[in-house]
């Protein structure tokens, strides 16, 4: 007779559980209210064990259940655009669009904001980590990243370690992983100051047929347990784990919450999934994130055939002292679950072996239709899979207009100086030029390596990025990621729809045809009524836009918290939209390639300078109303610059967003150092700064100008006349002319300045 | 029968599939090599591509070069088989000291990414025969660690026998010793550099074809012996 183990006496059993009913265990502690626990002892005829206690909390919380965001989100299907273009939607890992010739592409944004934060460099890294295992995990091999950035105030005292750690560990995890990084967006705004927002996309091909799902199904088929060793990091990211109960057994003290990233592990676990999946070694799998092996085993088993036995005891410990609780729902980085049918176990153990990744079986699929977890011979989790991964709470949070936005709104920009002479309209241009929001980016996007994988057509900094899908095809995709929380605090359902426009006419300015979208929504605490009437405006504005512009939304993410005591960040939906163009070489860049092309403006420019970068960089202002929405006008703007992109009658073409024209302008001289000659209308004020929506800069030679004439008139967009390539100076006639050299020196010197 | 030019995937290798397009490119004949394999599979040429091999444990390049492919690669590079080491590749080939000196971090410290202007100071190794001497040329660069240094002496050795063979121009990027961006062993068949040739083969997607000349070199030198 051995004697009984000490480390199996103090864990909590089912057995226990059943024995001892009425123990009081700290379901508050881990984030659970009195009903949610009355709930969870109702599923289970019993009170839970300590490990289901704790995965109920994780699989429960806002991140995994989107418990207070799903009422809203719904609009998303409920409203979707009739397509033929998804092959996967909402719901999965990441949706799935088809983009011709038997090839689909999968895309998704997501957030990784506090840890961040705690972090940078780690925070931003596994951010990047993480969202290139949900690519993966729908069959793909990811081929590009982008990210959307906020900081604080530039001059803010945090802003510097931020900046520093936030660029380095996208790069140092994406360059690592070998993924180029083709655009996004850096963005500083004091509303960030002690909560920036980190939102990593990844982008990944596949075939039609090589689709994979995160389901268990077949009875007898292997759970095998992929990669990385299962360590205490990332534990408690939800502070799940702040509780006296889980620390009674004297362990080592929790491990910061913060997960640790190792993208050479990564590497080799994308190359190894993709061998699976082409050898057709694996039935289904699931990555391992947000509250580790408990969600993947628990999403697989209920959308497969509902039952599982796993045994913790198997699971590669880095840490051999780890109580079962901390093995079911660390967030340990780089893993991934297979199921594997046993005749197939061999196979996939030796691949795994050849690519130095760990793998081991942990499980089997069963028809129990209970998720059963065992551990040193004992059962510590039995429950319905489903009630984990599917039934979670619903809340329908109350919602409240915010108390000071009638007072914002009426606080027009109206009554701001507005600049007139030649020279105060000159210093102006060269000022927004300069601003932390405006000026050049290469000092984060060179940290990026943008070339690996050899498909990179355009990135930063042209509009968008756009990527070549296979060595033999012309084919490709764009994508662009934008938002605006200074619109989108003046006027949440509009922000939002400006942000997808924006994102929208981005993916357009390529010459892409616009198909999809996804979307980060960044807000604070769901529990602020003011702050849940934002994220209702917000997502009902951006449901609507979609439906309007024809473009579903595919999957995305919430990240509610963001704030700082009771003060909430600007309401930021960040939209990605995913565009195909049918032969790359026929793409636009973002600028003028050519000396003596004839430049055009597009669309219609009105007096629109509220929440404006002139209203915020000259005055501090944020007030009024954010520019109007305008979707016929930007389809239509869309639909001309791919049809005259089709026919390859332009040389060039700039969106306007942040700015206005006058941005545009900048940008578009110093994409290869050719100058312009404009003339604008009577109110030049206007004309360069109002940053009025669905509006572009396009150049063409002479002898298309009349093509591109009649092409705008067949589409209904309203045209002017600017002006003319060359020169080595940016030109607006009878008022001022910049050198290309000045231009240059001022918007390429700030961020060097204030973080080199 | 166009020459065989393998390309060592080692674990983290990320460069490996651009290297083996660019040789096809070029009109040769891409193999893979696995770093776990004593076999050269009877290539003509091996190229060692960039990426972090073996995640940059230790040091870049330090484990890579006790890989069992890199035994068969040293024996066959000096017997004179022409090897070229890019970015990571280079930093392998220093380890295993078919080349002199060493890379070190930037010295920025920060990862950096541009395209490069280059001269080619030695035309007639066998990577860069179709190159004229003094040629300028522009490719990307992208790495962490590119800083090329060593000893005074061995640099005055480098220059004296011509083995300096791309410098970069327009600004040093990484503190680079003398400029130096590419460099190659006495006989000329082994030859290191940071910059990416593999990423310059297509306008559309870099910054133009200089890097084609570096694989049409070998491919060339291939046929003159």
């Amino acid at each position: 007779m051995t004697a009984p183990d000490p480390a199996v006496s103090s864990v909590d059993t089912v057995e226990a559980a059943s024995s001892d009913p009425d123990r009081l265990q700290p379901f508050a502690e881990l984030g659970l209210k009195d009903d949610e626990y009355e709930r969870i002892k109702h599923i289970l005829g019993r009170r839970p064990t300590d490990t289901e206690l704790a995965m109920y909390s994780v699989m429960w919380s806002e991140h995994c259940s989107y418990k207070s965001s799903k009422v809203h989100l719904r609009q998303f299907g409920t409203k979707a655009p009739d397509t033929d273009v998804l092959l996967v939607g909402m719901g999965e890992n990441a949706g799935v669009v088809d983009v011709g010739d038997g090839l689909a592409v999968t895309f998704k944004v997501e957030s990784h904001n506090h840890p961040s934060y705690v972090e940078p460099y780690q925070g931003a890294a596994t951010g990047v980590g993480g969202i290139v295992r949900d690519i993966l995990t729908m069959g793909a091999r990811p081929i590009a990243v982008m990210d959307s950035l906020r900081f604080g105030a530039p001059e803010h005292p945090d802003t510097k370690r931020l900046v520093a750690g936030v660029v380095a560990g996208v790069g140092g995890y994406g360059n690592c992983l070998g993924l180029p990084n083709i655009g996004g967006e850096v963005v500083f705004d004091p509303t960030y100051n002690g909560n920036p927002l980190v939102n990593a996309l990844c982008l990944g091909v596949l075939r039609h047929d090589d689709i994979q799902l995160a389901r268990a199904e077949g009875i007898g088929n292997k759970v095998v347990l992929l990669g990385a060793k299962t360590g205490r990091d990332g534990i408690g990211g939800a502070s799940v784990l702040a509780s006296a109960t889980f620390n009674e057994a004297g362990g080592p003290s929790k491990r910061p919450a913060v997960q640790v990233g190792d993208p050479f592990t990564e590497k080799l676990l994308i190359e190894c999934c993709l061998e699976l999946y082409q050898r057709g070694l694996v039935t289904g799998i699931q990555d391992l994130g947000a509250a580790g092996i408990a969600c993947a085993v628990s999403e697989t088993a209920a959308h497969g055939v509902g039952g599982m036995h796993v045994d913790l005891d198997a699971v590669p410990l880095r840490e051999p002292s780890m109580p079962p609780v901390e093995v079911a729902i660390s967030e340990s980085q780089e893993r991934m679950l297979a199921i594997v049918e046993p005749s197939r176990v061999d196979d996939v153990l030796e691949a795994c072996a050849r690519w130095g990744v760990l793998a081991t079986v942990i499980g089997d699929v069963t028809e129990s239709g209970r998720l059963v977890i065992s551990w040193h011979g004992e059962t510590v989790v039995d429950v319905p899979p489903a009630s984990l991964a599917d039934e979670g709470p619903i809340y329908e949070r109350p919602i409240a207009h915010p108390h000071d936005l009638s007072a914002v709104q009426s606080d027009t920009s109206g009554r701001l100086a507005r600049p007139s002479s030649a020279d105060e309209l000159r210093a102006t241009l060269l000022r927004l030029a300069g601003s932390a929001n405006l000026c050049s980016r290469s000092w984060v996007t060179e940290q990026y390596d943008r070339y690996v994988l050899g498909g990179t057509v355009l990135a930063m900094p042209h509009d968008a990025g756009v990527v070549r899908l296979a060595d033999d095809s012309d084919r490709g995709v764009a994508l662009a990621l934008d938002g605006n929380g200074r619109f989108a605090r003046l006027d949440p359902y509009a922000g939002a729809q400006l942000a997808l426009a924006e994102a929208y006419r981005n993916v357009a300015a390529t010459g892409s045809r616009p198909l999809a979208v996804t979307n980060c929504l960044n807000f604070g605490s769901p529990e602020d009524p003011e702050v849940m009437w934002q994220f209702a405006e917000a997502t009902r504005g951006l449901a609507d836009a979609c439906l309007e512009l024809g473009v579903p939304v595919t999957g995305g993410n919430v990240s509610f918290y963001n704030q700082t005591g009771a003060t909430a960040v600007n309401p930021t939906p960040v939209v990605g939209v995913l565009g195909v163009i049918d032969d790359v070489t026929r793409r636009l860049p973002s600028g003028f390639t050519a000396t003596g092309d004839v430049v055009l403006l597009l669309g219609e420019t009105d007096d629109e300078l509220d929440g404006s970068e002139w209203a915020w960089v000259v005055h501090g202002h944020l007030g009024g109303r954010p520019p109007r929405v305008r979707l016929a006008q930007e389809r239509a703007l869309g639909r001309l610059i791919a049809d005259a992109a089709a026919e390859q009658l332009l040389t060039g073409t700039h969106d306007i967003s942040d700015g206005g024209l006058a941005q545009a302008l900048v940008e578009a001289t110093l994409l290869q150092g050719i100058g312009v000659d404009v003339a604008l209308g009577t109110d030049p004020f206007i004309a360069l700064f109002s940053e009025s929506a669905a509006r572009a800069i396009v150049s063409c030679q002479d002898s298309d100008v009349d093509q591109v004439l009649e092409l705008a008139a067949e589409h209904d967009v309203p045209l002017m006349r600017l002006g003319r390539t060359g020169g080595d100076a940016l030109t607006v006639a009878d008022l001022f002319e910049i050198p290309i050299g000045e231009l240059r020196a001022t918007h390429a010197a700030t961020l060097p300045t204030l973080f080199g | 029968m166009s020459a065989r030019i393998g390309v060592v995937t080692f674990p983290g290798s990320l460069d490996d599939r651009d290297a083996l397009r660019a040789v096809r490119a070029a009109g040769g004949e891409p193999v893979a090599l696995w770093h776990g394999h004593h076999d050269l599979r009877d290539v003509d040429a091996v190229v060692l591509p960039g990426g972090f091999s073996y995640g940059d444990y230790l040091r870049a390049g330090a484990i890579a070069r006790f890989a069992p492919v890199m035994t068969e690669v040293i024996a066959a590079a000096q017997r004179g088989l022409p090897v070229l080491g890019i970015c990571n590749g280079f930093q392998v080939l220093c380890e295993s000291h078919l080349l002199p000196g060493a890379l070190i971090r930037n010295a920025g410290l920060h990862f950096t990414c541009l395209d490069q202007r280059l001269r080619v100071d030695n035309a007639s190794t066998a990577w860069t025969g179709e190159f004229g001497q003094g040629q300028q040329i522009a490719i990307p660069l992208k790495n962490g660690e590119g800083q090329y240094v060593a000893d005074e002496h061995v640099l005055d050795e480098l220059e004296g026998s011509g083995r300096v063979v791309f410098r970069y121009l327009d600004g040093n990027p990484n503190g680079s010793r003398r400029d130096i961006a590419g460099i190659c062993n006495e006989r000329g068949n082994v030859v290191g550099l940071m910059p990416h040739p593999e990423h310059a083969i297509d306008p559309l997607t870099g910054p133009g074809t200089d890097g084609l000349g570096v694989f049409g070199s070998v491919l060339k030198t291939l046929v003159a012996t």
